[in-house]
């Protein structure tokens, strides 16, 4: 369970005749487990692939599939962790983990745990009864990683999720990402426009050119991953100072160049 | 606009002087003979008027016999406007087709005037209960209904994608989603359907026989008692500025809660 695939995806926003055409002839397969970013110029439709995959919106050629399903209407098979976190104010963090699980029609003791064990896994032990309010931006994100986990979801959806934090937290969180991805894999799709990010966190990264967006090349970073042996370095500095990584950002980097060079006339 | 801003001593002195002046011209006008005395008494008269109204029983009862049991009618009203405009909002707004099969009622009925209702009302429901409370209830529903209409239809789409994400079924999305996300702009439109209430109520008195504020005042036009007319809209003004005061008071403390600035 947990394969994600775009089969000759097109979407235009508006209508037909004078719409935009957002995205053409997406071809994409996430394998269970893995882990695969999408980076691309802004307005490229990086999130609307997402958005298609979490149920928002349909294609409007081609399908979007999830183990196999095609996928018509959102659901808690495909959590979502938005840029702007998009916690409830009005419910306390027990509450916005709850929410989902409530919604399963899980027993309350069954419920009790797995949000025990949410709030243990993202370090938020001592805050279950605060208000998204009172707590940081990073803290806020932690709260809706652990909403989007607690329903054992088979793809984890997450539309730059780091990009409204500061820099200090967002490596924090970073970290905190690869720990988790360590300790429960789940099939990722990643949305981001830091390539330094995509290349740390994923196992393969898409590089999309600008609008009408499309899938320009996909780099395998798992297995340079594995050959230099990443995973031996805790810090993503220490990570981010290897030949290997310098190589492969650089190289997204003038792909992304190229897109962006072309946007001047 | 390009006057500084005030202090709140400069505020409150500014105020007292304009209230002086606004005494002291009525003083003038009434001792003065310029306006007949028997239309215009003077401020001190009225004041009089309403030590005796508390005191003594006018048409039937004393003054705050006369505020309790108006109260009681405006209550009424204004709860009923909540209990059926709230959730009829809520519902519109999540519901697009119920959205189109009310709106277009709705926009026709809401610009008659509660005081267009008084002739209808009596009509109908006679001079009971039943006639004043529809007249509240035809002032003060539009605001209930409007404003958690507004609220649930443009609550912010990221949680209403969140919690489609999460699996929430339509009645946990109304309640726990809507509702809630829908609480300031609701009670912004009570506090406005609290004042409009109040201020038909006045309207619907005009058909009531028995006693209220402005069946007090209606008997004494008739008698020509112009400081008890103006005891009554005095009453009726303090009454509202209290009403709002408190009602603005639980809005900033909502909001303070919620984490949004007052």
């Amino acid at each position: 369970m947990g394969s994600i695939r775009f089969d000759k995806v097109d979407k235009i926003f508006g209508s037909s005749r004078d719409g935009v055409k957002a995205l053409d002839n997406i071809n994409l397969e996430i394998g269970e487990k893995e882990f695969v970013a999408i980076v691309g110029p802004s307005g490229c439709g990086k999130t609307t692939c997402l958005r298609m995959v979490a149920g928002f919106e349909a294609p409007s050629a081609g399908t979007v599939s999830v183990s196999g399903k095609t996928v018509t209407e959102p659901g808690p098979d495909r959590a979502v962790v938005f840029q702007q976190f998009a916690l409830f104010p009005w419910k306390s963090v027990r509450e916005n983990i709850d929410l989902g699980l409530r919604n399963k029609n899980l027993s309350k003791a069954d419920r009790a745990q797995k949000i025990e064990a949410a709030l243990k896994l993202m370090n938020l032990e001592s805050h279950a009864d605060a208000f998204p309010h009172q707590l940081s931006g990073g803290m806020q994100q932690r709260v809706a990683i652990a909403r989007a986990y607690v329903l054992d979801p088979d793809v984890l959806l997450m539309d730059e999720p780091f990009g409204a934090l500061d820099a200090q937290t967002r490596v924090v969180m970073q970290e905190e990402l690869v720990r988790l991805a360590r300790v429960n894999p789940r099939t990722v799709l990643f949305i981001t426009h830091a390539v330094e990010e995509a290349v740390y966190l994923a196992d393969r990264v898409a590089i999309m050119t600008r609008r009408p967006g499309r899938i320009k090349e996909v780099l395998d970073i798992k297995s340079v991953r594995e050959a230099e042996g990443w995973d031996r370095f805790s810090k993503i500095e220490d990570v981010m100072d290897l030949e290997s990584f310098v190589h492969l950002r650089t190289q997204i980097w003038k792909s992304l160049r190229e897109e962006k060079g072309s946007q001047v006339v | 606009m390009n006057d500084h801003p005030l202090s709140l001593k400069e505020t409150v002195l500014w105020g007292c002087l304009g209230l002086f002046a606004f005494l002291g011209l009525w003083t003038f006008l009434s001792t003065s003979g310029v306006v007949p005395s028997q239309f215009l008494p003077t401020p001190l008269e009225v004041v009089q008027r309403i030590i005796r109204l508390i005191g003594a029983p006018f048409a039937g009862a004393t003054l705050q016999q006369h505020l309790a049991s108006s109260f009681e009618r405006y209550a009424f009203g204004v709860v009923l406007a909540a209990a059926v405009g709230i959730p009829l909002g809520l519902l519109m707004g999540w519901y697009r087709l119920l959205d189109d099969v009310v709106t277009p009622i709705f926009d026709g009925l809401r610009f008659i005037a509660p005081i267009a209702w008084v002739p209808f009302a009596a009509l109908w429901f006679g001079t009971g209960i039943g006639g004043p409370v529809l007249i509240i209830f035809a002032g003060a529903f539009p605001p209930c209904l409007i404003n958690a209409y507004r609220g649930a239809r443009f609550v912010e789409p990221r949680l209403v994608e969140a919690a489609r994400m999460l699996g929430t079924g339509s009645y946990r999305m109304i309640t726990e989603i809507l509702l809630p996300a829908s609480l300031p702009s609701i009670v912004s439109g009570l506090r406005v359907s609290a004042g409009l209430g109040w201020q038909s109520l006045v309207g619907a008195e005009l058909i009531v026989a028995a006693a209220g504020v402005g069946f007090m005042m209606v008997q004494a036009q008739a008698n020509v008692a112009t400081p008890t007319v103006m005891a009554g809209m005095i009453a009726i003004g303090i009454v509202g500025m209290i009403i709002d005061v408190l009602l603005r008071q639980g809005e900033a403390w909502m909001r303070r809660r919620r984490g949004l600035e007052a």
